[in-house]
């Protein structure tokens, strides 16, 4: 079978698997069937990038995998009516931190054939899946009696005036306001203490 | 459901968007010459054949310059919030704000004394 | 979910179920939004090519069609006929999809963009009024940021990889500015949707009440684009054109298309955030005149940075990144913090407008008056320490020149 057939298989099969899961969920759950088609696609992308970055063997390529997979989150807080995290997951985190990665990335020597491998495939599935029931059950434990509806929860902050006007409230978040302002002071002034150049430091203590 | 119903424009526009750039590449697929060939498929260099492994020099001035970048996107981030809500709050507000940005300009002093802004 | 607009239309040619129509509604939405930018774009590589030739001193393109006007037409047929030579060892993928990603984050702007003034909620007739308007615009534009540094690292070469760091480096650089600029007009509407602040701007224009702030957004969007003088991205005479080496055909003439439309894209949105977009005369009576308006502003401004690409000569790289982090992010923050200050202390006083829409021209007088001179003062007083630091800059380079000469002569 030629490669292009190869991918029009798999990109079939995704399609399968979206639609699909889709119509399940308009069944089973009452979700409309666009929304869910939706959710089911933002969520493969997010774990199918999240796979991704850690199977592939260029690492170039795994930076840009989750970058794919932090853009799927992004889809799935639109999906939970928070358009601003979503904004601020992809300025943030695809802007600014996974160019970080990039950056750290290329300071790697052999970045296309990356010598080192794991193989232990089934220590890692027994691991994955024991973890995945571990996580279900605590969560169980949580939701487990909320059947899911279409709505979304509503919380007190419905938009982000009443995110700005919490944030500087005296009996709300100011106080973490300014501990993050801190936070973040803190870990610029600690990364450039790391980063610059130690010779320099010296040369200009010998005047 | 409203903000849902917003979104689905932009959904859809999400899937548009890359469609249109492609559109004419795949006319030009199909249009243009195909005589590969190996001398020009070679990386470029100034007409002379490469030498040694694709690898740069890679500055650390680039990945402060990211870093720094970082903490203040965070932090504008955050300011967005405020800024939408300053018409309807009092003098505090101000306050507030003062203290979180004086803080992150109080870094960038620093960063700015220290010289690792410079490009060298 | 009722189903309006095209929507209605769309089920009015037979579409029965709402869910398919109000998606092919959708759609056919889509395209129309995006068909603004795209026949923009034609006439805006000509008109680029004509103005930079009578500003040279030379006629311009005028030989395809009358007046050259069909000038774009003949190079994209030129660049779709042209051979696709992809290096050997390029990583197919992401190198195709490297100039889709960079063109497809400039159009997806276009979504929140409003054209005219409409009756009907959300109040104008554009893609969809998000409640995060600039937010969007500002993560939709890093997209942009990604597609470089992708094209650079896919491209498998040296030249192609030191340019897409030096180009994410200064997008990145220039961000903060550019941010901090879009502050202030979201603090004025009291909202980041862009019909609220095209809206807010009905007695008066945020150009008036935030000159620093136009200008360091203008600035900024000039280097967000690598625009001149601030196109070392594409120097031609140094890196040998940088990150887009080793594309040819229809992927570097998107490039290069997406590089047009996102210095229109950010034109039309200095427009819209400081200078009221499509409000003017009659823009309500007649609705298409608010396009109108909206042109023509954006076309004075794209002509200004015409003007700037063609009579400024190219910055250095480390002059372009001091420029930013020790004279734009820092004014910058100040602007923010003085705004902030001044506007909160007029409200408190009672002197300026909670609600900037609601108010009227004379109420936004006061609040305008006070920006202003601040502003003034501001400028005053970063010009005279810009001058202070020239001057002393070049007494010192003339005293080692001295002491170079007496030196030399005295040996």
């Amino acid at each position: 079978m030629s490669e292009s057939m190869r991918n029009f298989l798999i990109f079939l099969l995704i399609l399968a698997v979206v639609i699909g899961g889709g119509v399940l969920l308009n069944s089973l759950f009452s979700v409309p069937f666009f929304l869910g088609v939706t959710f089911v696609a933002f969520g493969l992308i997010t774990l199918g990038g999240a796979v991704a970055v850690v199977t592939t063997r260029n690492l170039f390529r795994a930076t840009i995998w989750l970058m794919v997979s932090l853009f799927g989150i992004a889809g799935l807080f639109v999906l939970l009516e928070a358009p601003f995290l979503a904004a601020v997951q992809v300025l943030v985190y695809i802007g600014a931190i996974a160019i970080l990665f990039t950056f750290a990335v290329m300071l790697t020597r052999s970045l296309t054939q990356l010598k080192d491998r794991y193989n232990r495939p089934y220590a890692t599935l027994a691991a994955s899946v024991l973890l995945f029931a571990f996580l279900t059950w605590v969560i169980w434990q949580v939701w487990g009696n909320w059947t899911p509806s279409g709505d979304i929860m509503l919380a007190t902050i419905s938009d982000t005036t009443d995110l700005g006007v919490a944030l500087v409230d005296k009996e709300g978040l100011v106080l973490p306001f300014e501990l993050a302002s801190l936070l973040l002071t803190a870990a610029m002034i600690g990364a450039i203490v790391i980063a610059r150049d130690v010779d320099e430091d010296e040369k200009e203590k010998r005047g | 459901m409203e903000v849902l119903s917003n979104w689905a424009f932009v959904g859809v526009f999400l899937v548009l968007a890359p469609i249109f750039p492609a559109l004419p590449i795949g006319i030009a697929t199909l249009l243009r010459p195909k005589k590969p060939n190996v001398l020009k498929s070679q990386t470029y260099e100034c007409g002379v054949e490469t030498v040694g492994d694709t690898w740069v020099q890679f500055r650390v001035q680039y990945y402060i310059y990211g870093l720094v970048f970082l903490v203040f996107d965070v932090e504008m981030v955050l300011l967005f919030p405020w800024a939408v809500a300053y018409n309807q709050l009092d003098l505090f507000a101000f306050g507030a704000g003062f203290v979180f940005i004086f803080l992150l300009a109080d870094a960038l002093i620093y960063a700015w004394k220290k010289k690792v802004l410079v490009w060298k | 979910m009722d189903c309006v607009g095209l929507c209605a239309f769309v089920q009015s040619l037979g579409v029965a179920d709402p869910a398919i129509a109000r998606l092919i509604g959708l759609i056919i939405g889509g395209v129309l939004v995006s068909g603004v930018p795209l026949l923009t774009v034609i006439f805006l590589i000509l008109v680029e090519r004509k103005v930079a030739a009578r500003i040279q001193d030379r006629i311009g393109p005028n030989r395809a069609g009358p007046f050259g006007l069909l000038q774009t037409v003949a190079d994209l047929l030129k660049l779709l006929a042209k051979e696709d030579i992809t290096p050997a060892a390029a990583d197919r993928v992401l190198y195709n999809a490297a100039p889709l990603v960079s063109f497809a984050s400039v159009v997806l702007i276009w979504a929140v963009i409003p054209f005219m003034y409409a009756d009907v909620a959300p109040g104008a007739f554009m893609g969809v009024d998000l409640d995060i308007g600039v937010l969007y615009f500002v993560a939709v534009a890093s997209l942009g940021t990604l597609a470089i540094m992708t094209a650079g690292w896919a491209s498998n070469n040296k030249y192609a990889l030191l340019g897409a760091f030096r180009v994410v480096a200064l997008l990145v650089s220039y961000e903060i500015p550019l941010v901090f600029a879009l502050l202030v007009p979201v603090m004025f509407a009291g909202s980041m949707s862009l019909v609220d602040i095209t809206n807010a701007q009905s007695h008066m224009w945020f150009i008036f009440m935030a000159p620093v702030a136009a200008l360091m957004f203008f600035i900024s969007s000039q280097a967000e684009t690598g625009r001149a003088p601030f196109d070392l991205i594409e120097a031609e005479s140094e890196l040998v054109a940088g990150f887009n080496i080793e594309y040819s055909g229809m992927k570097f003439g998107m490039f290069f298309a997406a590089e047009f439309l996102h210095v229109f894209t950010n034109a039309v949105l200095f427009a819209i955030l400081y200078m009221g977009g499509f409000l003017g005369v009659l823009y309500q009576q007649l609705p298409i005149l608010g396009f109108v308006w909206l042109g023509i502003k954006a076309s004075i401004i794209y002509f200004i940075s015409l003007w700037l690409r063609n009579t400024v000569p190219r910055l250095r790289i480390d002059q372009v990144m001091n420029f930013n982090w020790f004279f734009l992010v820092p004014v910058s923050i100040v602007n923010v913090l003085l705004t902030a200050l001044i506007l909160k202390l007029a409200q408190v006083a009672g002197l300026a407008p909670t609600v900037f829409a609601e108010s009227s021209l004379l109420g936004m007088l006061p609040v305008t008056l006070m920006l202003l001179v601040k502003d003034v003062l501001m400028i005053i007083y970063v010009m005279t320490r810009v001058a202070q630091e020239g001057r002393s800059a070049r007494q010192a380079e003339q005293r080692m020149e001295t002491d170079l000469l007496a030196s030399a002569a005295g040996d």
